[in-house]
C-alpha cells in the first residue's frame, strides 16, 4: 500500500527510483505467513475432525482426514450429562456480573479521578494502577481463607467478586483513555444549567462513554471466561463450575474415548470463534487497548 | 466552605465501589499474605508465629525445590523472551509493511489467544500422545521412529519443552497484535523518505521501525517474563492436574502446598516470593530498556 501512494507523492520524486521489495523476499515472505497460519489452523481443525470421528479413525484410519462417518453422537455424548450446559450458564452469568460491577465501579471511580478536581486524584490514580502489576496469586490464599469463613465456596460470589477487583485496574485504564477525550466545556455548561455532579455523571458522561463500555465488555469477559485458578480452587462443586474448569474435570471423566471430549472442546470453542468472527477488529483493538496504553 | 465539604463527600462517593473492590480484595490480601507467610497455619485452626522459618525452609529444603521451580519458570521466560518475542516481531514487521490479506493473516494469527488454556491443554495432550498423538504419528511416518516413540508429556527434560510450545502457540499472536499496532503507527512518509534515500526493507525496519515501536517491545518483554512467572493453567493440565510434578513452577508449588500438605503460611510464603520476582523483574527490563536509549 505505501508503495503505490509513493509514485505520487510529488513529481520531482520520480527522479529517485523507490526500491521494490526484493520479488525472491516478496514470495518467501508468503511463505513464511502461509505456513504460520497453517500451524495456527491445524490443531483446530484437527480439534473439530476428531470430534466427529470415532476411536478407530482417530487412532489409525484416517487421522487428519474429514470424518468418514460424521458422528454426531459424540456431541450427545458430551452434552448429555447436562454438565456442559451447566458450566456454560455458570460462564456467562459469573462474566456478565463481573462485567457490570467493573464497569460501574470503573466508571465511577474515572469520573472522580478525572472530572472532579481534589487534591490526591493523580496519587489515588497510581494506587489503583498498581492492580496492573499485583499477580492474582497475591491474593489467593487470603480470599481463600476468607471465602471458606463465611461459607462462600462454591458459590457465584466467589469468582464475580475477585474477577471484578482484579479486572478493575485495566477497566480504570481504558476508561481514563476514553474520558480525558470527553470535552471539559460539557461539564461546565450542564453545570451552569443547574446539573450536579450526579447529572453531569449519568446525563453527560455516561453516555459519551459507550465506545469504552464495549472495550472493557471485551477485555473483562475474555479475562474471567478463561480464568481458571480461581474458577477451579474456590469452586470445586461441579455446580458452580465454569468451563475451564469444568472441562477439566468432563476430560478425566472420558479418558479413552477422544471423540467426545472433541466434542467437548468444541463446543466450549464455539461462541468465542463466532464472536470473533463478527467482532474481530473491536476484540483486536481492546487488546490494544489494554496493553499499549499500559 | 460548605461547598469544599460537599464536594470531597461526592468525591467520596464516586470511589467508594472501587475502593472497597481493590482495597478489600487485592490490596488487604496483599499485606495478609505477606503476615501469613510468617507462620505455620493451615486453611482454619490455631497458627503459631515462626518468624522467617518458611523462608529459610523454602530456600533451603531439597524436597520443596523452590530453586528448582524457579529454574523452570526462568527457562519458559527465556524460551518466551528468545523464541517467542522475534517470532511475533517478524509477523508484525511483514504484516505492518502493508501486504495483501494482512487483516486475514493478523486475525488467524490472533485467533488461539481467545481460546481458553484448559482447551488448549487437553488438545495438545492428544497432540503429544505417545501411541496416537498427531505428533508422533507424523514423526514415525516421516521415518523418524525413534522419536516418534518419546512419550513428550513423562520426562521432566522433555516436559519443559512440551510445555513451552503450545504457550508459543496461543500467545505469538498477542505479542505479534501489539507489535503491529506500534508498527502500524509508523508514519509512511518517513518509510518512503528512507525507501527514496535507498534504505532497503531490513534497514527501514532495523534503523526506523524497530527504534520506534520500543515501548510496545518493552512491555511485551515485562508481560512473557511475568507471564512465565505466573504460568499456571497450562502447566496445570498438562502434567496431570499438576500429579505428575514433571514441570514444578512457583505457581503449581503454591497450590500443592495449599491443597495436598494444607500448609498455608508456607504457600504464602512462594506467593510473597512471586510478587517480588514480578516487581522485581519488571524494574529490571525497564532499566535494561533505559539504559539502550
Amino acid at each position: 500500500m505505501a508503495k503505490e501512494k509513493s509514485t505520487k507523492v510529488t513529481p520531482d520524486m520520480t527522479m529517485y527510483q523507490v526500491k521494490k521489495t526484493n520479488p525472491v523476499v516478496r514470495v518467501l515472505i508468503y511463505i513464511g505467513l502461509i505456513f504460520w497460519l497453517f500451524i495456527n489452523l491445524f490443531p483446530i481443525y484437527w480439534m473439530f475432525t476428531f470430534s466427529l470421528k470415532n476411536n478407530e479413525e482417530i487412532f489409525g484410519e484416517n487421522i487428519i482426514g474429514l470424518p468418514k462417518h460424521w458422528l454426531w453422537s459424540n456431541y450427545a455424548k458430551a452434552m448429555g450429562s447436562g454438565d456442559m450446559f451447566n458450566y456454560f450458564k455458570n460462564s456467562i452469568i459469573v462474566a456478565v456480573a463481573t462485567i457490570i460491577i467493573t464497569t460501574i465501579a470503573a466508571l465511577m471511580a474515572t469520573y472522580a479521578i478525572t472530572r472532579l478536581s481534589w487534591k490526591g486524584s493523580k496519587l489515588t490514580n497510581s494506587f489503583f494502577m498498581l492492580g496492573l502489576t499485583i499477580p492474582m496469586h497475591a491474593a489467593i490464599i487470603p480470599i481463600y481463607i476468607q471465602l471458606s469463613r463465611m461459607h462462600l465456596l462454591d458459590s457465584y460470589i466467589a469468582l464475580i467478586v475477585p474477577y471484578s477487583a482484579f479486572s478493575l485496574a485495566m477497566a480504570i485504564l481504558i476508561c481514563t483513555g476514553f474520558m480525558v477525550d470527553i470535552p471539559k466545556d460539557l461539564d461546565e455548561a450542564a453545570h451552569i444549567d443547574g446539573c450536579g455532579v450526579w447529572g453531569i455523571f449519568f446525563r453527560i458522561i455516561v453516555p459519551l462513554m459507550r465506545p469504552a463500555l464495549s472495550t472493557i465488555g471485551i477485555y473483562t469477559f475474555l479475562q474471567c471466561w478463561n480464568e481458571l485458578m480461581f474458577a477451579s480452587i474456590f469452586n470445586s462443586k461441579s455446580t458452580y463450575k465454569t468451563l475451564p474448569s469444568g472441562i477439566q474435570e468432563l476430560s478425566g471423566r472420558y479418558t479413552t474415548e477422544w471423540g467426545p471430549i472433541g466434542a467437548a472442546l468444541a463446543v466450549a470453542t464455539f461462541p468465542t470463534l463466532i464472536v470473533y468472527i463478527f467482532l474481530s477488529r473491536k476484540i483486536q483493538e481492546s487488546f490494544i487497548a489494554g496493553a499499549v496504553k499500559g | 466552605m460548605k461547598k469544599s465539604t460537599k464536594n470531597r463527600i461526592n468525591v467520596f462517593l464516586f470511589l467508594l465501589p472501587a475502593l472497597i473492590l481493590f482495597i478489600g480484595v487485592l490490596i488487604a490480601p496483599l499485606f495478609l499474605s505477606a503476615e501469613y507467610s510468617f507462620f505455620n497455619m493451615k486453611s482454619y485452626g490455631p497458627r503459631t508465629f515462626i518468624g522467617l522459618q518458611n523462608y529459610k525452609e523454602l530456600f533451603t529444603s531439597k524436597s520443596i525445590d523452590f530453586f528448582g521451580a524457579l529454574k523452570n519458570a526462568i527457562l519458559l521466560a527465556a524460551f518466551s523472551v528468545f523464541i517467542q518475542l522475534p517470532l511475533s516481531l517478524g509477523l508484525a514487521l511483514m504484516l505492518g509493511k502493508g501486504i495483501k490479506g494482512e487483516r486475514v493473516f493478523l486475525s488467524v494469527y490472533f485467533l488461539p489467544v481467545l481460546i481458553s488454556t484448559v482447551i488448549i491443554g487437553q488438545l495438545f495432550i492428544k497432540i503429544y500422545n505417545p501411541d496416537y498423538g498427531i505428533l508422533n504419528v507424523a514423526l514415525r511416518s516421516m521415518g523418524f521412529e525413534q522419536l516418534g516413540q518419546l512419550q513428550w508429556l513423562g520426562k521432566k527434560d522433555l516436559a519443559v519443552g512440551a510445555v513451552f510450545v503450545p504457550t508459543l502457540w496461543q500467545y505469538v499472536g498477542y505479542h505479534m497484535l501489539l507489535m503491529y499496532a506500534g508498527v502500524k503507527g509508523v508514519s509512511p512518509e518517513l518509510r518512503e523518505a528512507a525507501m527514496l534515500d535507498g534504505a532497503t526493507d531490513g534497514q527501514v525496519n532495523r534503523y526506523i521501525v524497530i527504534p520506534i515501536i520500543k515501548p510496545i517491545l518493552k512491555v511485551s518483554v515485562i508481560f512473557a517474563i511475568t507471564g512465565s512467572l505466573k504460568a499456571y493453567d497450562l502447566i496445570h493440565v498438562l502434567t496431570d492436574k499438576g500429579a505428575s510434578h514433571l514441570v514444578e513452577v512457583p505457581s503449581t508449588l503454591m497450590i500443592n502446598m495449599l491443597f495436598t500438605r494444607n500448609r498455608f503460611g508456607m504457600g504464602s510464603a512462594i506467593a510473597v516470593m512471586l510478587i517480588i520476582l514480578c516487581f522485581f523483574f519488571a524494574l529490571v527490563v525497564n532499566r535494561v530498556f533505559k539504559e539502550e536509549d
